[in-house]
């Protein structure tokens, strides 16, 4: 098992988002989270990621047998925890390899490991940037500013690569990419699969589950999982859409 | 606790950089009067026409009023409640008698221990390795004919060079702080590069080690004669011995034909506490001249201290086809209050002139770019970029901007960007979804935005502006 949700609640501001939410993520397994706007799909990787909006009021998140709800950001990145965002912030004068490079080596002495010097760094770094379609000279632009909407989605994926995470959670990673950037990045994403690691793909789109193969489909409506099956969900949630999903109780 | 709160530990870690000596001291009674300066005069064995100098200073002083136009907000200083004379007699004799954390600040800056007792005032033993360095230094810019020395020496052996340049950027009767500093001025730095010399290495006052009590009414006198170059570097980014709490420094630069002068200063002093309460006041009048065609001046000024900073370092392009240039950071934090930024006068033609200011503030701080750039009317083809940005910590702090623009001449060409950002809880956030820290996050946004200046910074002191930043910004984390 790497993670359990058990009846979890959460708010942002006054509004409860997550309404008891029950949810099981496998090792090895690919999950995907599917519902209708405004079910609640961000505000449980949010609430995953400790996000400084999101308060919990009620239930647990257990990771690796360890309770991270009241863990900061990176205390739980550092557990092995990862989320591509959506919208990836712009830091100016920040170069993408002194922040990637941080990043790293900020888990590789959690975990108690030598930290890579800059040779090191950068032949790894070039390797998965070159991998993922990208031009070198992006690890020395400042980080994420004046990427477009397919070179930030693709540096997302890099920075998974790098940090070879134990729980990926993947927030809309498919929105706004062309064919080949979407091709891209499920490469990136079938690349670190193994028996070790999660994934958890959050998605409006079942053209992504087309390159990445899942396990288990769940799908989210009103702050909680109504449903969970197999990969052939995909297939009667295309059909008839989420109206026809009656909960499982 | 919420994002701000832990933001606000994070940028106001207190200064623990401040300690207090016992120095039996020869002191002047407080107050300023003719006698006074005479006594000051005499102990410091000057010239008369010195002496005659500073008390024709002193009366125009007296006429004048403390300029309020800045956007600073202090309590009157009373001038004749300070001691304008105070020489130590006694140093700390070694460093078990220096505050702990002063020396913690030193190890985190990777001061090595010659030079941290050099810092904290200690009396240095000639047969220490450092001081045979400086030494060494100061033979071989002799022989270039490179003369760094403290102006108190210069006026004795150098009289015809300080006659001819000392007031001749900034007049004695330029602004209030100028002339009192005419007056008053304790020691300082002269600096002289002969003709077509590259002066070798970079000049610090860190280095200049036998007028070490200079800090509060500081004089500077820096002249690159034809084709010369010389990089000086003002302070350093350790904690400095200092008791003073009013600062009235003047620095004059003369760059001649074809000469280029890189003037970098990183300033450290006592911020005051939360309320203000204690900090310097550091007003200061630095200006340059580029008196010969294709000459050069650089100002790059990293601001960390003070409770009140007033600082325009400014160019005075009269050659043609100079060149001038202002980089600046300026950080406050606490109650800090930093009105800083420059003039840029082009009265050559083709001349031209870049600023980039940026201003960090956070807490309580107020940090104001003010900015003149002035174009003559025989300053065909002049040219001048701006830049001033601001980035914001917190909701309680304030940065403000008061660019002028005086254009005389239709061929001049002006630039002005300027930008206001904030530190947002979203940046943090992704940081810290990477596993970087809360602390380091803030420090590598700070970092970023600073980028540009520190690039311009000579590389040593590089390093050492981005360790104090970080010491800067240190603190406990929820």
């Amino acid at each position: 098992m790497m993670m359990q949700i058990k009846n979890l609640r959460s708010k942002i501001g006054d509004k409860e988002i997550l309404k008891g939410l029950d949810l099981e993520l496998q090792k090895g397994k690919v999950h995907v989270i599917m519902g209708p706007n405004g079910a609640g799909k961000s505000t449980l990787s949010k609430t995953i990621t400790g996000h400084y909006e999101v308060e919990v009021t009620e239930g647990d998140i257990v990771y690796k047998g360890e309770s991270i709800v009241d863990m900061e950001p990176e205390e739980r990145a550092l557990r092995g925890i990862f989320m591509s965002f959506q919208n990836p912030i712009e830091v100016p004068g920040v170069t993408n390899a002194y922040f990637l490079r941080t990043a790293v080596n900020a888990k590789r002495e959690y975990e108690g490991k030598k930290p890579l010097n800059a040779a090191e760094f950068l032949k790894l770094a070039r390797e998965y940037a070159n991998f993922l379609g990208m031009k070198p000279e992006m690890l020395n632009r400042s980080l994420n500013v004046g990427f477009s909407g397919g070179e930030k989605k693709r540096n997302e994926i890099l920075q998974m690569l790098m940090l070879e995470p134990d729980l990926i959670i993947l927030d809309e990673i498919d929105s706004g990419l062309d064919i080949d950037a979407l091709k891209a990045v499920s490469e990136g994403i079938n690349r670190l699969r193994s028996e070790e690691r999660t994934y958890l793909i959050i998605t409006h789109y079942n053209r992504i589950l087309e390159y990445v193969k899942p396990d288990f489909i769940h799908v989210l409506k009103d702050g909680r999982v109504v449903k969970t099956g197999g990969a052939d969900l995909v297939g009667v949630l295309e059909e008839h859409g989420y109206k026809a999903i009656e909960e499982e109780r | 606790m919420s994002e701000e709160k832990k933001i606000n530990e994070i940028v106001s870690k207190d200064y623990d950089l401040g300690f207090t000596v016992d120095i039996e001291e020869d002191t002047a009674p407080p107050g300023l009067n003719e006698d006074i300066i005479r006594f000051l005069s005499k102990k410091k064995g000057e010239p008369e026409w010195m002496t005659n100098m500073r008390i024709q200073a002193f009366h125009i002083w007296r006429k004048m009023e403390e300029p309020n136009w800045a956007h600073l907000k202090y309590e009157p200083v009373d001038y004749q409640s300070i001691s304008y004379y105070a020489a130590p007699k006694k140093r700390p004799k070694s460093l078990d008698e220096v505050d702990p954390e002063i020396l913690r600040a030193y190890e985190k800056l990777g001061i090595p221990l010659e030079e941290q007792k050099m810092l904290a005032g200690v009396a240095v033993d000639a047969v220490f390795d450092s001081v045979s360095v400086v030494t060494t230094f100061k033979e071989q810019l002799k022989e270039m004919g490179i003369i760094f020395c403290s102006i108190s020496e210069a006026i004795r052996d150098y009289p015809e060079l300080v006659q001819k340049y000392l007031f001749s950027v900034v007049p004695m009767s330029d602004n209030f702080f100028a002339a009192l500093n005419s007056a008053v001025f304790t020691d300082g730095t002269f600096v002289y590069v002969p003709k077509g010399v590259r002066c070798p290495m970079e000049l610090s006052t860190y280095f200049r080690i036998n007028a070490q009590n200079t800090g509060q009414f500081e004089r500077t006198l820096i002249v690159a004669d034809e084709g010369s170059y010389v990089s000086y570097n003002e302070g350093c980014s350790a904690p400095t011995r200092d008791e003073n709490q009013l600062h009235a420094a003047v620095v004059e630069l003369i760059a001649m034909k074809d000469a280029e002068i890189k003037y970098s200063t990183i300033q450290n002093w006592y911020p005051g506490d939360e309320e203000g309460r204690g900090g310097i006041y550091n007003f200061v009048t630095k200006r340059g001249i580029c008196a010969g065609e294709n000459s050069k001046i650089s100002w790059t000024q990293v601001e960390t201290g003070s409770a009140i900073t007033w600082k325009y370092p400014s160019c005075v392009l009269k050659g043609d086809n100079s060149v001038g240039e202002f980089y600046s950071v300026a950080i406050t934090t606490k109650a800090q209050q930093a009105d800083t930024g420059t003039k840029m006068i082009h009265i050559g033609k083709n001349t031209s002139s870049t600023i980039v200011s940026k201003g960090i503030s956070a807490m309580k701080g107020q940090n104001s770019y003010r900015g003149l750039v002035k174009i003559q009317a025989s300053a065909e083809g002049a040219r001048n970029f701006s830049e001033c940005d601001s980035l914001l910590i917190g909701d309680k702090c304030g940065a403000h901007t008061f660019p002028y623009l005086e254009s005389r001449n239709a061929s001049a060409q002006i630039e002005h960007e300027a930008t206001t950002s904030k530190i947002s809880d979203e940046q943090l956030f992704y940081l810290r979804q990477r596993g970087i820290d809360e602390e380091d996050a803030v420090s590598m946004i700070v970092h970023g935005f600073c980028k540009e200046v520190f690039g311009q910074l000579p590389m040593e002191f590089a390093t050492e502006a981005k360790d104090l930043l970080n010491l800067t910004l240190e603190g406990s984390v929820g």
